[in-house]
């Protein structure tokens, strides 16, 4: 009979050194593990609750950013008033993740490293440059985020490692963030197409740096060029860019939420929509 | 591996329980504790039939290890009602007729008293969205939200 062994550490060290073992897996909120480990996809030896160990869940203002704790539930993202105002598109990336009970669990690290390419957190956090402090047999590193989910089901990480904490960055003046999902329903479903992004503006209004990723239309989020962005006020003809240059990076799968042309298409709607609420929310700061 | 002790509180009560480690906390409320209020629908967190509240976060215990209990709170169905007193909820969903089958019922009165804990006066959209976990294929939801409404009203005094 299946027996693995269960191990909730209470310092970095300890963790590390658990997760070392062969067949060990990290445990935040279960929401993706305890379900795979009960279909039979994934069945680790040693499961090893993360929880436990101090700073794996909450959140700290740190000068004009933030850490997030890795394990911290989606619920507690979206109480921190303060995250909200800064960061409204990570944490509503966040919140879109299944219903109010796995809200309660699920977090961002587990959304990262379970590496679907439709997670809904990753995209806006890669928009916002948001760092993943990795610790491991070798000490601590820093990865941006987009750099974890290497194909579907696969990390970058290394024997031994997990996400510790997320760094988002000091926030720039004039900048804001959004993330939009397309689902054909309107609560509980996977995306057909995520978009992630973050606009600054220059002292005149038009756009200084504007940064465009994608979840659900190819094996890992994508980015998408949105140099055209650069200087307009998202006039027509740079909408009309920007959604050209989010169908040309699409590699999309074909799948009952929806055909390789139907994402193909929805992506280029999604990446304006994404930018027009980004762009607004720049302007109002 | 040994089972694993885990000492935790339950509905107010210590509470100390052995299970294995892939034992999900419903399997130990179900089979260990004997409270079988918590309803097994779909076993993947889809359903919300499970749902019980730890450390004041509303969760699904199909999706939680038993082994994680350990010094937490924790809230059943059982734990709702005062006594042989039902809690506001509970009442409301008699007298709108809030069930049928009654199957996915625990498991909407513990969330709705987790949305009614957090927020006493939700907008019944509000209701509807915290509510989008709880699966029930007999009412159409319409009363479920009514009673929820009704009840929260009755809770501020209204």
């Amino acid at each position: 009979m299946y027996a693995p062994n269960f191990a909730a550490p209470q310092s970095i060290d300890d963790a590390v050194r658990m997760l070392g073992a062969d067949g060990a897996k990290p445990l935040s909120g279960g929401t993706d593990l305890i379900v795979q480990m009960r279909s039979g996809r994934n069945r680790p030896d040693h499961i090893v609750d993360l929880k436990r160990v101090p700073g794996l869940i909450g959140i700290k203002a740190e000068g004009a950013g933030f850490r997030v704790g890795a394990a911290t539930p989606g619920a507690a993202l979206g109480e921190d008033k303060a995250l909200v105002a800064a960061y409204p598109g990570i944490v509503e990336g966040a919140e879109l993740i299944g219903s109010t009970q796995v809200q309660g669990r699920a977090s961002l690290a587990g959304n990262l490293c379970n590496a679907s390419p439709a997670a809904d957190s990753v995209p806006a956090m890669a928009a916002c440059g948001v760092m993943a402090v990795v610790v491991g047999p070798n000490g601590e590193r820093e990865v941006a985020v987009q750099d974890i989910p290497d194909s579907p089901g696969k990390t970058s990480l290394a024997k031994g490692e997990f996400v510790k904490e997320f760094v988002l960055p000091a926030l720039p003046a004039k900048s804001g963030d959004a993330y939009l999902r397309f689902i054909p329903r309107t609560e509980m479903d996977i995306a057909v197409v995520g978009a992630g992004v973050q606009i600054v503006l220059a002292d005149d209004g038009t756009v200084a740096k504007a940064s465009v990723w994608l979840g659900a239309v190819a094996p890992t989020i994508i980015e998408v060029d949105a140099s055209c962005l650069v200087g307009t006020k998202l006039d027509d003809a740079a909408m009309a860019k920007l959604d050209a240059a989010a169908q040309a990076v699409c590699n999309p799968i074909d799948d009952k939420r929806g055909t390789i042309e139907y994402r193909t298409k929805v992506a280029g709607v999604m990446a304006r929509r994404t930018a027009e609420l980004a762009f607004k929310r720049a302007g109002a700061r | 591996m040994a089972k694993i002790h885990v000492t935790t509180k339950i509905n107010g009560e210590d509470a100390e329980f052995l299970c294995e480690p892939q034992q999900t906390m419903l399997d130990v409320l179900r089979d260990e504790l004997s409270l079988t209020g918590s309803k097994e629908g779909c076993g993947s967190g889809d359903c919300g039939a499970c749902s019980i509240i730890v450390d004041g976060r509303l969760v699904c215990s199909c999706l939680m290890f038993g082994a994680e209990a350990s010094g937490t709170e924790i809230t059943t169905i059982e734990g709702i009602a005062n006594g042989d007193t039902l809690h506001p909820l509970q009442q409301k969903f008699l007298e709108h007729a809030a069930l049928q089958c009654g199957f996915c019922t625990p498991g909407v009165l513990v969330a709705s008293k987790a949305l009614l804990d957090a927020n006493p006066s939700p907008t019944e959209e509000q209701a509807r969205y915290w509510l989008a976990g709880n699966l029930c294929r007999c009412t159409g939801y319409d009363k479920i939200i009514e009673a929820v409404m009704d009840a929260a009203a009755e809770m501020r005094g209204e």
